[in-house]
């Protein structure tokens, strides 16, 4: 079972209280991008096994998007954070440093 | 209905109104804890006295809860300390069930139901809870440690009656809390 803090409301909220929204931090490609970096924002995306950001809905409770970072192997939660932002803020990747060293993701480590 | 070891009623209509806007805002603080008569909520929480009251929903939203007869009267002098000020109110009764649950073990009828942690170390009056009551949406607040008061969106409220009853029948009691 995976639980997940919302940032907003504080709660500790169930996966079935939760939709999952996949990869976070893309940057949406769009007038003026080419065609491979149009291609890849809308077809390629992290497939790790370890750390993994992600995009999550509180749906069932105060309605916010927010961001996840979590292990795909073991369902350890790093932490959540804010959706108004385009990269991990440093407490998480310094958190994930700490369990996980050398980690690396897309673009940060 | 069978027998059942919490009592379970509906109750209501409320009146209630779904304020969204900047709840740091002072008027519309004003607004809602003008009508209500309660403290404004922290978050996640819902300030609640007889059929007055404010919950929490949102960064951005607070239910105001009246009696169901002074809505129109509660929305119009809402209106009148909100002109001016970016928000949106809307007059939500008529969409809204309430149920009240009482009864010594009426934690293990939502716990059963709702994945949410009724520990009484965890939960406690006071705190307000946005969920699910097995598949559809709802939320409840303690109104004393012995009492649920339990929202949901009308059009399930059956759904939602058959649930609770049968959550609590007569000799289905789990015992975990006790
Ligand atoms: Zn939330």
């Amino acid at each position: 079972m995976l639980m997940l803090t919302c940032p907003y409301c504080g709660i500790d909220a169930d996966e079935t209280e939760l939709t999952p929204g996949g990869q976070a931090h893309l940057t949406r490609e769009t007038v003026g991008s080419d065609d491979d970096t149009f291609e890849s924002y809308l077809f390629m995306r992290e497939n790790p096994k370890g750390v993994h950001f992600e995009r999550w809905r509180h749906s069932y409770g105060c309605g916010k998007w927010f961001h996840a970072a979590r292990c795909t192997v073991t369902l350890e939660v790093f932490g959540t954070y804010s959706a108004q932002t385009t990269e991990p803020p440093k407490e998480i990747c310094d958190k994930i440093s700490g369990k996980r060293p050398g980690w690396s993701w897309g673009s940060f480590s | 209905m069978s027998d059942t070891f919490a009592m379970i009623e509906q109750v209501g209509p409320r009146g209630m109104m779904t304020l969204r806007g900047d709840l740091s805002s002072t008027k519309l603080k004003n607004a809602a804890t003008g009508v209500a008569g309660v403290d404004f909520p922290g978050i996640s929480e819902c300030n609640c006295v007889d059929e007055r009251g404010i919950a929490w929903m949102s960064p951005d939203e607070v239910l105001v809860i009246t009696p169901y007869d002074e809505i129109a009267k509660d929305l119009k002098r809402m209106q009148k300390i909100l002109s001016g000020t970016h928000h949106l109110l809307a007059n939500v009764s008529d969409a809204r069930s309430v149920f009240m649950i009482s009864g010594a073990k009426s934690r293990e009828i939502i716990a059963k139901l709702s994945p949410v942690d009724l520990h009484p170390d965890s939960l406690i009056p006071g705190q307000f809870r946005r969920t699910r009551l097995a598949q559809v949406p709802a939320a409840f607040w303690m109104r004393d440690k012995n009492t649920f008061e339990l929202i949901c969106f009308r059009s399930v409220a059956d759904y939602v009656s058959t649930l609770l009853h049968n959550a609590a029948s007569a000799g289905s009691e789990v015992g975990y809390f006790q």
